[in-house]
């Protein structure tokens, strides 16, 4: 059940529960992967759900290498995926 | 609150307590009654640690002990010389004269996040304990889950990890996951122990002085048949399959050393994996000041505590897992010593001599029975043989075993920080802290050791000067 609180992934509103980690939410609607690491291009979603592993970064209204299991989400929200390093924005 | 450095007047707190699992919130309960100004510094939004991980409104249900926490969450709102520091993660802590600056970002403002100084004279580190994690063929697919992982996603945000999943490692812990899943409606195909818990049974003593323990284990053999899920001992998780998600394991038999027996390999559908093989105690603080450590019966590296829970340095006193892998019960009676002697030495109260005799009592029955604990699920070093020379050891810097193999026959490295240099396992984003285990025992390995890490091997993987992750403006003091 959502609490009327959801969040923007790629083109998709994903809904989420006050309190729910992004994380969380996407994998509730069904997410597994959401980042492809740096030199092998692999997908990668949670590994350890509490923060340690940084496998399942995000970028977050535009703030890159968040970690999707500790953010909560916010209504309105933008997450993206991140590809690589996670700073396309200073790729040339 | 005076929390800046331009602010006169010395410490600000008597005691700080890092960490508000059972041990720490233990602890800073104790300190603040006995009359300690005490600040209780966490990184979640709520109280309880990985243990009560918990959602706003949870009325417990499927948690342990959890009117304990509701006496101590209650005594963190209503004790007056206690504040709690909700959303505060540590990265750096110095000793300073007359006591320790705690270096703690501020979780909760996204924006402009600042770092913010703690000072206190006398510090408890709680900082607990995290999975431990051996690596095999398919443990990086999207899908397979740390146990705790798993167990996280539900208790804390109410998400199931997948419809049919697959439970594995070795440790009791392995068993409330299945449940826990199972209740909340997932089919668990098999929970795989790969070890042989009947080892238990060398320890009568530690059994029979801990009957609770033993009602607990047997409350959640009781559930695993009723929900039918069976239970394997000797066997576990080998490899998980998938292209961009995992779709199957291959569970095996094991010998008495983890060697996989030829011909036992059975494949499992499953769309979620989720395993542990015990826990690493998160050891990066008391490294960082200095505190002595040593190799725990488990053998995980742990902080050293004397009898009053008193680490090597001054000042600095250590509670539950962080100085030795034991469960909650035995984390909240190290954690209440640990406030009842550091409010002592902080301001001079003298604990009552009765109940902190009955506590040693208990902490002494609760150790004994986390060593027999230790000793019927050690590690053994068979694992190396699920590897191919492509699996992956480093899931971070995505370095493969036969990468580490390299920097020992190709480079000559001897142990396991010499690995980390060469080879870059343990240098990515989680700086070792999932991989550091396995990289000290193929260290142990490939120096002919038979796979068992030393003190050493793991106190190499395991410094990080910067316990989280601060950006640049943090650290230049923006």
């Amino acid at each position: 059940m959502s609490d009327g609180l959801w969040f923007i992934f790629g083109d998709r509103e994903i809904p989420a529960e006050s309190g729910q980690s992004i994380g969380a939410a996407l994998i509730a609607a069904g997410y597994r992967s959401w980042r492809t690491t740096r030199h092998g291009g692999a997908p990668r979603g949670i590994f350890c759900g509490i923060g340690v592993c940084f496998d399942c970064l995000v970028t977050v209204n535009g703030r890159s290498s968040q970690r999707a299991c500790l953010t909560e989400a916010a209504h309105g929200d933008r997450v993206e995926p991140q590809e690589g390093a996670g700073r396309a924005d200073l790729a040339c | 609150m005076p929390t800046s450095p331009a602010e006169p007047g010395g410490a600000a707190w008597d005691i700080a307590v890092l960490g508000a699992g059972p041990a720490g919130l233990a602890a800073a309960a104790a300190a603040a009654r006995a009359g300690a100004r005490t600040a209780l510094v966490d990184s979640a939004p709520r109280v309880g640690g990985q243990y009560w991980r918990h959602r706003e409104g949870d009325r417990g249900a499927g948690h342990h002990h959890w009117p304990v926490l509701r006496g101590l969450r209650d005594a963190v709102r209503g004790l007056d010389r206690l504040d709690y520091l909700a959303g505060h993660a540590v990265w750096h802590e110095e000793r300073t004269p007359g006591g320790f600056t705690v270096h703690a970002t501020d979780a909760q403002e996204t924006e402009g996040q600042r770092s913010r100084e703690i000072r206190c004279r006398t510090l408890i580190i709680a900082t607990g304990a995290y999975d431990r994690q051996l690596p095999f063929p398919g443990w990086t697919l999207p899908g397979v889950y740390t146990a705790g992982g798993a167990q996280a996603l539900l208790k804390g945000h109410g998400v199931t990890v997948g419809r049919r999943a697959v439970v594995a490692g070795t440790g009791p812990f392995l068993l409330p996951v299945a449940v826990a899943l199972a209740g909340a409606g997932v089919a668990v195909a098999g929970v795989f122990e790969a070890g042989s818990p009947a080892g238990f049974r060398r320890h009568p003593a530690a059994i029979a002085g801990n009957p609770g323990k033993l009602i607990e284990g047997a409350g959640y053999l009781a559930a695993l048949l009723r929900h039918r899920i069976p239970y394997r001992t000797r066997t576990t998780v080998v490899a998980a399959h998938g292209t961009d998600r995992v779709t199957a394991v291959t569970v095996a038999r094991l010998d008495a050393d983890w060697r996989v027996l030829p011909g036992t390999g059975q494949r499992l559908d499953c769309d979620a994996v989720a395993v542990g093989y015990g826990f690493t105690p998160q050891v990066e603080i008391p490294l960082q000041l200095g505190c002595a450590t040593r190799l725990d019966g488990d053998g995980s590296l742990v902080a050293a505590a004397d009898e009053d829970q008193r680490g090597s340095v001054p000042g600095v006193y250590l509670a539950g897992e962080v100085c030795g892998v034991g469960g909650a019960a035995l984390a909240l009676a190290e954690g209440e010593l640990a406030g009842l002697h550091a409010a002592q030495a902080s301001i001079g109260a003298r604990p009552d001599r009765a109940p902190a005799a009955r506590l040693r009592r208990r902490r002494s029955g609760l150790r004994a029975f986390a060593a027999a604990m230790h000793d019927a699920h050690p590690v053994r070093p068979g694992w190396t043989g699920w590897l191919t020379g492509d699996t992956q050891v480093c899931r971070c810097e995505e370095v493969s075993l036969d990468e580490v193999r390299r920097s020992v026959t190709d480079l000559g490295a001897r142990d396991a920080r010499t690995i980390k240099l060469l080879a870059r396992p343990g240098m990515g984003l989680c700086q070792g802290r999932v991989c550091g285990y396995a990289t000290a025992c193929l260290a142990a390995d490939l120096r002919g050791h038979a796979g068992l890490p030393s003190a050493d091997d793991l106190r190499g993987l395991s410094a990080r000067p910067i316990a989280q992750p601060v950006t640049l403006g943090q650290l230049a003091g923006d």
